[in-house]
């Protein structure tokens, strides 16, 4: 089992620090400036250029490249940038200090210049410092930032870098710099072998964390991104484990006979799992301490309860009944009670997960033999469908609650799983590439 | 393996094969296929007998766990042998198509494993006798994304577990 590189403090593989430089210019001023409001209504990309970064020194040489690209590749994959190539621009960037030509990047018609440079320090570490600047009120946004990692994370390095930049420019966090905890399938449809994987958000580093002997289900991530819960028949029945990220060791939460628990997700504290308990062939949502084991009843009925899901101010919770008879979206206070129905459209709903932003909550809906990952407003109002397929489930959201992740299957006896993610505006739809087939995408927090 | 090992009878040799690969896999492979039952089929306290002649299986209409009358004849077959055999405890498996999501699904089919755990017990078979699982939407026999696929997979599949083996 490989070891975990990324979560978990005090990692030995990967430490960064974040070094706030000294501004090297002062506030211009004047100008309006640079600010991309993240609103349904954008459809227009931002234009920016990002030169490849500066080698200062021969061992920086080697990620001077790659550093800009791969942050053109992150700021693009939103959907709300746009880089003008390289082969485009007239001005190059031939010293970190030197004064922008913001004349020759205006004249290219880019409104964002993301100037960086790289250095190869002692011990297989480098650090890589960059600005940002507003071509047309010819300034810098924010200050100049530094991080330094170990060279063989030069990609967590540039995930950082576009998530300053990203949120430099919108105003909001980014989410590059996070991680996805995933289902990985292999074999045919009847006979599927399953195992945890975890990889970076954009599909590199897959690192697997369970082996297929056992069928497994649905990883959380904990909020602080240490630590995941899932489902496994490896006693035969679905039961819920708690593991640890970094280790991979894990443990089982709770073993009564005769029944089966499924669908944990923890609470936002991190010290608690809500989950589905199924006793005599009723399943209904428990929440448990993770610390005393101790467990609480929260929904009491003959229906189907499952999905549980918490609101990120944790009062609430949202979860999937069919107390009306079919499927239906439900939110009632964390400690139990009455729930009250939130979903109203035509179909099934399930899967609900509230927004990290606390403003919406997405979910699977089935409706005339469609599947479809929607968002609606937390009282139901302002449902929208954001995809159609023969089968979409299971939305998880980016740790910014911009972006939503989701697995779709395709039909029929050679039917496989992929991965695929959304903005939660409905654009800019696209794969996420895995090595083979892959289900139940969980988003970690972002990284520290 | 162990518990692989137990619950062989029915599922014979393709089913050992899915464990021996699996490893922990336990008799939750799902895998309630059927191959080479163990017994000759024309005796009638063999597993194979109760597999083919009374028959291991029921289905159910969608997103339905209520019995059908079809399935209940087959139950009546199912909770006679039970009766006297007394050796087997069983293991009853409930399964969804894929219409419907994960989390769905899973208690959908645990529905339909206790509809049957609860119908043989009401015809005198020892609660202590039964376990239920369910692999919802995740082990189809048929791969198809069809009616005549989904109604197949909609089921509940009865083990045996020869306790004096």
């Amino acid at each position: 089992m490989k070891m975990m590189r990324y979560f978990g403090k005090g990692t030995l593989l990967f430490r960064l620090v974040l070094l706030i430089q000294l501004a090297f210019f002062a506030t211009l001023g004047a100008a309006a400036p640079l600010r991309l409001e993240i609103t349904e209504g954008v459809v227009e990309p931002l234009a920016f250029a990002a030169p490849a970064f500066i080698a200062e020194n021969a061992g920086g040489a080697e990620y001077a490249s790659q550093l800009a690209e791969l942050v053109v590749q992150d700021l693009t994959s939103s959907g709300l940038f746009r880089a003008i190539p390289s082969r485009a621009h007239i001005s190059k960037i031939t010293s970190f200090s030197s004064p922008v030509q913001f004349s020759d990047w205006a004249a290219i018609n880019a409104q964002a210049l993301i100037a960086g440079a790289v250095t190869a320090e002692a011990g297989g570490q480098i650090t890589v410092k960059f600005r940002v600047y507003d071509v047309f009120a010819g300034q810098e946004m924010g200050q100049g930032l530094q991080f330094t990692g170990r060279a063989d994370g030069w990609r967590r390095i540039a995930h950082k870098v576009a998530d300053v930049v990203y949120s430099r420019i919108t105003g909001e966090t980014g989410y590059f710099d996070s991680r996805v905890v995933f289902v990985s399938e292999t074999g045919r449809k009847g006979s599927r072998k399953k195992r945890l994987a975890v990889m970076d958000y954009d599909g590199e580093n897959v690192q697997y964390l369970t082996d297929s002997s056992a069928l497994v289900l649905a990883p959380r991530f904990s909020p602080s991104g240490d630590k995941l819960l899932y489902t496994s028949y490896e006693s035969g029945f679905p039961r819920i484990y708690l593991m640890d990220v970094g280790s991979a060791r894990r443990r089982v939460l709770q073993n009564s006979n005769g029944t089966m628990s499924f669908a944990p997700r923890f609470s936002p504290d991190g010290n608690s799992v809500v989950y589905s308990l199924e006793k005599g062939g009723n399943t209904d949502i428990y929440i448990m301490s993770l610390s005393s084991g101790k467990q609480r009843r929260l929904t009491n009925s003959p229906a189907i309860e499952t999905a549980p899901s918490f609101s990120p101010d944790g009062t609430q919770v949202v979860f999937e009944s069919d107390r009306s008879g079919d499927p239906q979206l439900y939110v009632m206070p964390a400690r139990g009670g009455s729930a009250k129905r939130v979903s109203f459209g035509n179909g099934r709903y399930g899967t609900p997960v509230w927004s990290p932003r606390g403003d919406m909550i997405a979910f699977t809906k089935q409706s005339k033999g469609r599947f479809h990952i929607g968002v609606m407003r937390v009282d139901g109002s302002q449902e929208r469908l954001l995809t159609a397929s023969f089968l979409d489930e299971g939305p998880s959201w980016s740790p910014n609650g911009r972006v939503i992740m989701f697995a779709r299957e395709t039909q029929g006896a050679n039917g496989a799983s992929s991965l695929y993610s959304v903005d939660v505006s409905g654009r800019n739809l696209k794969p996420v590439r895995t090595p083979d087939g892959a289900s139940d995408p969980a988003w970690s927090p972002l990284g520290g | 393996m162990r518990r692989c090992a137990r619950w062989f009878i029915l599922t014979g040799i393709l089913f050992l094969a899915a464990c021996s690969e699996t490893g922990t896999g336990g008799f939750g492979s799902g895998s309630s296929f059927g191959t080479d039952p163990a017994g000759a089929i024309g005796d009638p306290t063999s597993p194979a007998y109760f597999q083919s002649a009374i028959g291991d299986r029921v289905v159910f209409e969608i997103d339905q766990s209520s019995l059908t009358e079809a399935g209940r004849v087959v139950l009546d077959g199912q909770a006679d042998w039970l009766l006297e055999n007394g050796d087997y405890s069983i293991l009853v498996e409930g399964h969804a198509d894929e219409q419907g999501t994960r989390a769905y699904n899973l208690a959908l089919g645990a529905r339909r494993a206790n509809a049957v755990r609860e119908y043989l017990s009401a015809r005198g078979v020892a609660g202590s006798r039964i376990q239920t699982v369910s692999f919802g939407k995740e082990r189809p026999i048929e791969l198809c994304s069809r009616e005549s696929c989904y109604s197949v997979n909609r089921r509940a599949v009865t083990l045996l577990d020869n306790l004096g083996s």
